[in-house]
């Protein structure tokens, strides 16, 4: 099973929940970072890195003895990647998104693919849980060639938990799509309820099951509450706005690793995840 | 000798867009003659990545040697300099008085990009 832990807002508490969510789970379990511009759940489950993986993507690059300057290339690329210029052809590797089209449509076969950087892959481990994250080259914009990447990782047959980037854009339909269930964290406050709706609204567009935890669940307002009745999102967690948990985030500890009562509300939530997951799909247009 | 000049209308009298990629028309004007053709710029104007590279295609394609705008972004000033295209930033007025300047020796070609990429 897989499940992504997403949210439209940042700062909700989505690393934190898929942490702890991963370290409470009594079987075999893997976690996989796809917030790969700014991934940080290393800091929490302190993995033993193994072994760091370059990752990249393909981009043309042309023989000019080959080359006839007959612009086709040019022509079937949908983001202006590649561009005769005079006596040249000219690559723009940072535009390309890899599709391989100029290399198809050259009769004279004078485009080869060669590769750019988009960042690296680090595989660890945790006592058996199995660790994976992305980290994007700075100055990269292409993060969901990465996260493809990470998640080629998945083993189907253990417990996989995805800690998604905010927002709703490219990067988090690509850590969302495939999921089994999709978990959404948010605060009771305006910002979070306007953006619980963008997210919930991609979640939608995907048809992936979810459910909502409420963090700092006694601050703010009860918009959320009807929001998610009135959608038909079960509320799967609460969780208070507790100093303790504060004082644990802020020296990179999770609280079901030292407090029973936590581990207990994290397995409580992975058991009605599997609940809502196994039970058959109603079509409720 | 033929140049362009990024332009927002079709004619000599139309002023000078200062956008290069994303101009509504690129004006190609013989400098001796004065004959000049309006190169619709219009797909490039929508287009969502790479306008100025394009743009700097289609000012190749046309046989100019020159390019008179107002700003130049990084791609679209290394795919001039691709094509072997010099470039003049920071022109303005009309088209016709741009191709007066640069008649007198008035414009000066640049070695940089005015501008930052848009991402």
């Amino acid at each position: 099973m897989i499940i992504s832990v997403a949210s439209g807002k940042g700062g909700t508490g989505k690393t934190t929940i898929a942490t702890n969510l991963a370290c409470s789970y009594e079987g075999s379990v893997q976690f996989l970072d796809c917030d790969v511009e700014e991934p940080n759940a290393h800091l929490f489950i302190r993995p033993d890195i193994h072994d760091v993986e370059t990752i990249r993507t393909p981009v043309p690059e042309v023989d000019m003895e080959k080359c006839t300057l007959c612009g086709k290339c040019s022509e079937i690329c949908q983001f202006n990647a590649i561009a005769v210029l005079g006596e040249t052809v000219l690559p723009f590797p940072e535009l390309c998104h890899s599709c391989g089209g100029c290399m198809a449509v050259c009769p004279e076969k004078a485009i080869t693919e060669t590769g750019r950087e988009l960042g690296i892959i680090e595989r660890g481990s945790r006592k058996g849980m199995a660790f994976i994250h992305g980290k994007l080259r700075i100055g990269e914009a292409m993060a969901p060639p990465l996260i493809r990447k990470v998640r080629e990782n998945i083993r189907p047959d253990v417990l996989t938990i995805i800690d998604a980037p905010p927002g709703t854009s490219c990067p988090v339909i690509a850590s969302m799509k495939g999921a089994d269930f999709v978990l959404l964290v948010t605060e009771p406050t305006p910002f979070g309820l306007y953006d619980l709706k963008l997210a919930l609204g991609a979640v939608k567009l995907l048809g992936i099951p979810c459910g909502l935890v409420i963090n700092r669940s006694d601050i703010g307002d009860d918009h959320v509450r009807a929001y998610a009745e009135a959608e038909k999102v079960p509320v799967l967690m609460e969780i208070t706005f507790a100093r303790k948990i504060a004082e644990a985030y802020s020296r990179g500890e999770m609280p079901v690793e030292t407090d029973d009562h936590w581990k207990a509300m994290f397995r409580e939530l992975y058991s009605r995840i599997a609940a809502i997951v196994q039970t058959p799909i109603e079509k409720t247009g | 000798m033929k140049i362009a000049i990024s332009s927002r209308g079709k004619d000599l009298d139309s002023p000078i867009d200062p956008r290069f990629g994303r101009a509504p028309y690129l004006i190609i004007v013989d400098t001796d003659s004065l004959e000049f053709e309006a190169v619709d710029n219009g797909a490039n104007m929508n287009a969502f990545k790479g306008a100025g590279i394009q743009a700097a295609a289609a000012v190749s394609k046309k046989g100019a040697k020159a390019l008179l705008t107002g700003h130049c972004g990084p791609k679209a000033f290394q795919a001039l300099e691709a094509a072997q295209i010099k470039v003049a930033n920071d022109v303005s007025g009309t088209v016709r008085d741009a191709v007066a300047a640069y008649n007198e020796g008035n414009v000066s070609f640049s070695d940089n990009p005015n501008t930052d990429a848009h991402w």
